[in-house]
């Protein structure tokens, strides 16, 4: 009552007094104003240093003679491999997370979306002890096949997966969550069956989230670094990625360092650019 | 199709359930039997059970006592164990907000049944231009659920329901989330529609108009129980309980028949009438109610009249004294709230209100002629 009173234009004023007071509740006030200001600085001034101080001119000779174009294709192919891997399984398991009820569902969930929040070096040795040679699973898998995962290029696209798979199982969740279940159960009535309703009528209603969890999942496995270089190592060719390339380059050429940090701020300014509407939409949330 | 054992033709199609359907601390007991080609309207208030009893028949909850059959199917049988789900049912469900599917066009949400039935696409979409058709909306065909008006989307909802050919029809509420403009052009259209489909309907809502225009017979739910069943005419006149009355517009009192040849009736709430009102239902009056019979008596509120002095002694048998309590202004008249022994609702024009002056706490008289009271046995 009391709000809507005060935001009513009083009898007899004019629109346009009230338009003034209305813009003059919107101005920010300095106290929030003024660290607003500091956060903006702190987190635009290394993107503005990496402009600066890169090598421009010979940008073009340093990417050729780096490993970068071989790090890059190799980050593109692993972090595209996890996203399949991660929309095949992913998206199953949100969907039973997110239909599912009871106390072993919410601690199922806590736990698989853990790496959500462990750090990722965590995440490399955690893979270590169930993969490697000696780990719970890989060594049934070395006994049996002679076969093993880390160091292999197949290690990275796991140590990518464990760390970037939650952000997509998040996403479609969240949505599977706040899409209509009448709508499945009208689906029901017209004679469609579980999986035939999931694939005609709640899959399409959150393509939109699962197109962006896709491009999180993405995103995240090829900025994978602590994991990926625990498990997987730093092999050029085989395992080095472009952040692993980054590190391995900051410590004999940094001017090589900058230049293949430009290469993934531009992958990454993309990626903002492809979830625009989602992110950058004020109020839009996962 | 074969012949049941008990003779009872397979393509005749009725439904007929006897359910009882325990949820959370409440429970619902209920008998419906709808025919082939009959609308059954379940009229209830909030909370009666009506929705429970629809997504029993539809399938999407279990019954946990009785049976459910339809035609020569059995649906549901809980001695048995026997539970058909929704999706092999064949039942036309036209939810209340009609659960079109955002992402397909209207003929897609038309063809969804029979596409996913295994029928080919082409096909299906063949089917529902047809059913289109049919409700003469075939020119909606191309749009989004989102650009239809709410008749519209009733509408579609219908068709997707009538395309899936079903052998039951259910609409809840199938009125409800529309505006009183799109309502009253919709009700009539419905009832059209509906006779299109040879199958039993049962049609669930709370408002009494819907159901007198939509239905051949009405079942009253109250608390999960049936507490009135019959034609609309025979539930507008003769209402079994206090909800039934209010909906319909009458004054309904409780009292036993204390003089058969009068026509007296004592009233358990104090006060008496006498009722020499004649049901045409009653067929001549097969029923005689004996003496002391538990009766229930019916007035309409346009057969009362209101007087702000002490009629002169006239036709009226029936004369009774009361305060004003409130008044309420309908569209084209007044209704009048009268504490008295007994309370009653009367309406007058706005004229005589004028005229009459009243004020709430105002003492009054009113009259009603015997032969616009009835009186009937009290069911149960």
């Amino acid at each position: 009552m009391t709000d809507d009173g005060d935001r009513q234009a009083p009898p007899g004023r004019s629109p346009s007094s009230v338009r003034a007071v209305t813009d003059a509740g919107r101005r920010t006030p300095w106290p929030l104003g003024v660290p607003a200001a500091v956060a903006v600085a702190f987190l635009l001034l290394p993107l503005a240093g990496m402009f600066v101080l890169a090598p421009w001119r010979d940008l073009p000779r340093i990417l050729a003679e780096s490993q970068a174009v071989e790090a890059l294709r190799l980050s593109l192919v692993t972090a595209s491999v996890t996203t399949v891997i991660s929309v095949v399984v992913g998206v199953p398991l949100a969907w039973v997370l997110a239909r599912s009820r009871g106390r072993a569902i919410r601690l199922l969930r806590a736990l698989v979306t853990l790496p959500l929040v462990l750090p990722p070096v965590v995440g490399g040795v955690a893979l270590l002890l169930a993969y490697g040679r000696n780990g719970i699973a890989g060594r049934w898998l070395y006994d049996w096949t002679g076969y093993q995962i880390p160091f292999t290029t197949a290690a990275v696209v796991v140590a990518q997966t464990f760390v970037a798979m939650p952000f997509l199982v998040v996403t479609v969740e969240g949505a599977l969550r706040s899409a209509d279940a009448g709508l499945e159960e009208a689906a029901a009535t017209l004679g469609a069956r579980p999986v035939t309703t999931f694939r005609r009528v709640t899959l399409p209603l959150v393509a939109p989230s699962l197109a962006a969890g896709a491009v999180l999942c993405w995103a995240r496995a090829l900025g994978e670094f602590g994991a990926t270089i625990t498990f997987a190592g730093n092999l050029p060719g085989v395992t080095q990625a472009m952040p692993s390339a980054v590190y391995r380059a900051f410590e004999t050429d940094p001017p090589a360092a900058v230049a293949l940090s430009l290469v993934l701020l531009t992958v990454s300014v993309a990626v903002l650019v492809l979830l625009r509407d989602r992110w950058l939409r004020p109020g839009a949330g996962l | 199709m074969t012949a049941r054992a008990d003779g009872e033709p397979a393509t005749g199609g009725a439904l007929r359930a006897d359910v009882g359907v325990v949820r959370g601390g409440f429970d619902l007991e209920v008998r419906a039997d709808v025919r082939a080609g009959e609308i059954l309207a379940v009229l209830g208030p909030n909370g009666a059970g009506k929705s429970t009893l629809l997504r029993a028949l539809a399938g999407l909850l279990p019954v946990s006592r009785g049976r459910v059959t339809v035609g020569d199917q059995t649906w549901d049988d809980a001695d048995r164990g026997t539970f058909v789900p929704a999706v092999d049912r064949r039942v036309g469900l036209v939810f209340q907000d009609y659960r079109l599917f955002p992402h397909l066009t209207v003929l897609d949400n038309v063809a969804f049944s029979r596409h996913v039935r295994g029928g080919r696409r082409p096909d299906a979409r063949a089917h529902a231009r047809e059913v289109l058709e049919r409700l003469g909306i075939e020119e909606l065909s191309a749009r989004g659920p989102g650009q239809l008006s709410g008749g519209q989307a009733q509408r579609v909802a219908l068709a997707r329901a009538l395309a899936s050919d079903p052998r039951l029809l259910l609409l809840d509420e199938p009125l409800a989330a529309l505006d009183a403009r799109t309502r009253l052009e919709i009700r009539t259209e419905l009832r059209g529609y509906l006779a299109t489909f040879g199958g039993p309907t049962l049609v669930v809502t709370h408002d009494p108009l819907e159901a007198m225009v939509l239905a051949d017979r009405i079942l009253v739910l109250e608390g999960g129980r049936a507490v009135q069943e019959g034609v609309p005419a025979a539930v507008a006149r003769r209402p079994a309980t206090e909800y039934v009355a209010r909906l319909v517009g009458l004054n309904l009192y409780r009292g036993a028949m204390t003089d058969r040849s009068t026509g007296r009736v004592d009233l358990d709430d104090g006060g008496r009438l006498f009722a020499a009102g004649h049901d045409p239902d009653d067929g001549g009056g097969h029923v005689v109610p004996l003496p002391a019979t538990r009766m229930l008596v019916a007035v309409a509120p346009t057969a009362i009249s209101l007087y702000t002095h002490s009629p002169d002694a006239g036709s009226a048998r029936n004369v009774w004294t009361g305060t004003v309590a409130g008044l309420e202004l309908l569209t084209d008249r007044v209704r009048v709230a009268v504490d008295g022994t007994p309370d009653a609702i009367v309406d007058i024009t706005p004229a005589a209100l004028a005229d009459l002056e009243l004020r709430t706490g105002q003492q009054v008289w009113l009259t009603a002629k015997a032969t616009e009271v009835t009186a009937y046995p009290a069911p149960g």
